[in-house]
């Protein structure tokens, strides 16, 4: 049948089908993108929070009403410094050893890595996060309750581990590729005036693979930022602006999946969790804009 | 004088030999570390659940009260069908999304628009994805908890992975073959249908295979749209697709063994534990095959393709 079409409409069909496909998802994501933000800008807009208040109040409980205002308690700092918390120390505790192996696989054993070592870390990638929180939740909570002599043991601590676990090989796999990007020319350059093999990765090639990695590292906190189960499993889910790294709190991922199901939609309790879920949507927009910026900026520094 | 000189320069040369040796270890130590926690976090998961998958009924019955008893069937079967909807839906969308984006795409507004709104949604937490599929899908469309709800969602999460390995996997086909096609008058259409995505083949469905594991193992996207719990009697057999416990109806709940194992692993009896890590080790499991088959299925086809 096709064969019979004149070949201009035979590539007018092309062109429709496939802008078709594309046209589809761009729209989606609009869609999405509008409806979290209408969604979420309602509590402010329609409900009458205080915008000040949803985010320097500390007291977060919708079930309970304010007397002062007549409004379920949203003061989601806790609940932010919480998501912030678990982000950075987890992105400090991967870092080193996602970068460390991504030196030891593209500097000293490349075949080694190639064969072994990217194969298990890509494993890694595919282990589902429900996975890791039950590991979490069994192993980490019961070593960090034995280690720090605590009753729990549910917190930031572990929650931050189990996310480090996480973001590992998206920062190795990202690390490596920026690592072999480097050209070849700049080793041998460097090898060649007598540097020694870790003064050559220490001075060169970080040097010069800096913005890739920088970029690794925000994906891999972009990850961290939005993980909602494994996080669930171990960070105990009490929202109370944390104290210490051992006490049960609660990311605004957690709230989310906790709440969400509970309140009808339309309710400000329900508006107040799309407004965490645009903050969600807003900081992975963040996170793109400034990877945009470190590519930009590697790109005109090298003309 | 001079010898002084002489002797710092090679103080300083054998310091940074040394720290060479040390750097080197430090990185070999981490390596191995890493190394060891991957074997040992899968071999922790299969040594915990293995046992449970040669139970009685584990694998064939369904669970009972609320999942902490019987087995996980309608769990297994519920994510095969959630993922095999999600491929059905997502594998040509972003198959010719990707054609568009490398083929017909001037480089213009168009293409900058388009690749930005599919670099935003893979960065969107998944839980994200969930909230907005349930509330348009769930509650605006009326679908409920559904697995079609689910399935979208899924697809949502999986069009930029999937798009950007087929991206990449059209634009690795040599320049040559495109200008020889189009030298013998081939439209754009003809060449993408009949030799670039045959040439590409191979690493679209090592692709789509890699993916459909990330899909099988999501869980924060599908708690609010394919809902947390299974019919309590499904029946295979039935054709009748809009009834509830028809199997195949893909508007009626369906749980994942994901959600489900996020939905009691918190429970204390013994019996549900077992379970949990039954659950997980299938998971697991499934995960591990997907891993292996894709790079079978890449090579074998690529054999194939080059060989004959």
């Amino acid at each position: 049948m096709a064969k019979q079409m004149p070949k201009r409409s035979l590539e007018k069909v092309g062109l429709s089908v496939t802008g078709a496909c594309v046209a589809l998802v761009t729209l989606v994501v609009v869609a999405l993108i509008v409806m979290v933000a209408q969604r979420g800008l309602s509590t402010f807009l329609k409900d009458g929070v205080d915008v000040l208040n949803f985010f320097t109040g500390t007291k977060w409980n919708l079930a309970m009403t304010d007397e002062a205002t007549g409004l379920p308690y949203t003061g989601a700092l806790p609940l932010i410094v919480t998501s912030f918390a678990v982000t950075i120390i987890s992105t400090v505790i991967a870092l080193p050893i996602a970068i460390g192996s991504a030196i030891y696989v593209v500097e000293i054993q490349p075949k080694f890595g190639q064969k072994y070592f990217q194969p298990l870390i890509e494993l890694l990638v595919g282990i589902p996060s429900v996975v890791f929180g039950l590991i979490g939740f069994h192993v980490i909570v019961a070593a960090v309750r034995a280690i720090f002599n605590v009753e729990m043991g549910l917190g930031i601590l572990p929650g931050s581990i189990v996310l480090a676990l996480m973001i590992l090989p998206t920062i190795t796999t990202l690390s490596i590729d920026a690592l072999r990007a480097v050209p070849q020319s700049y080793r041998d350059g460097s090898l060649a005036l007598g540097y020694t093999r870790w003064q050559t990765i220490w001075h060169v090639v970080l040097k010069s693979a800096t913005p890739s990695l920088m970029t690794a590292v925000i994906l891999g906190m972009t990850r961290a930022f939005g993980e909602t189960l494994a996080v669930r499993m171990v960070i105990g889910g009490v929202e109370a602006m944390p104290t210490s790294l051992l006490n049960s709190a609660s990311t605004i991922t957690t709230t989310l999946t906790t709440s969400m199901a509970v309140y009808a939609t339309g309710s400000v309790q329900n508006d107040a969790l799309w407004t965490l879920g645009l903050l969600l949507m807003g900081m992975s927009l963040i996170f793109i804009l400034i990877i945009h910026l470190i590519g930009a900026k590697g790109a005109k520094s090298r003309g | 004088m001079a010898n002084a000189t002489a002797q710092a320069q090679d103080a300083r040369i054998r310091r940074s030999m040394r720290n060479d040796k040390i750097a080197t270890g430090i990185l070999t130590v981490i390596v191995a570390i890493v190394m060891l926690i991957v074997v040992a976090m899968v071999a922790y998961i299969l040594f915990q659940g293995v046992g449970q998958l040669f139970q009685p009924g584990f694998l064939t019955e369904a669970s009972r009260s609320n999942g902490t008893e019987g087995g996980i069937a309608y769990q297994l079967f519920d994510s095969f069908y959630l993922l095999v909807l999600t491929l059905v839906i997502s594998v040509p969308i972003s198959l010719f999304g990707a054609v568009f984006l490398v083929e017909y795409a001037p480089d213009g507004p168009v293409t900058k628009v388009a690749s930005t709104a599919i670099e935003t949604l893979s960065s969107l937490p998944s839980i994200v994805v969930g909230m907005f599929g349930f509330l348009m899908f769930s509650v605006n469309f009326g679908w409920g908890y559904s697995l079609i709800s689910g399935a979208i969602a899924l697809t949502m999460f999986n069009i930029p992975i999937l798009t950007r390995v087929i991206t990449q996997a059209l634009e690795d086909v040599p320049a040559s073959q495109r200008d020889a096609c189009l030298a013998m008058g081939l439209t754009r259409w003809e060449t993408t249908l009949h030799v670039l995505i045959p040439a590409a083949m191979p690493a679209i469905v090592t692709g789509i295979v890699l993916s459909a594991g990330r899909v099988f193992g999501e869980a924060a996207a599908l708690l609010f749209t394919s809902g947390m719990s299974s019919p309590a009697r499904l029946n295979f057999l039935s054709l009748n697709f809009a009834s509830p416990t028809c199997a195949w109806n893909i508007f009626r709940p369906g749980e994942s063994l994901a959600v489900h194992i996020y939905k009691i692993y918190g429970e204390g009896s013994p019996e549900a534990q077992h379970i949990v890590w039954g659950a997980a080790a299938v998971l697991m499991i499934c995960v591990l095959l997907f891993n292996v088959l894709s790079r079978i299925a890449g090579k074998a086809l690529a054999r194939r393709m080059t060989a004959e």
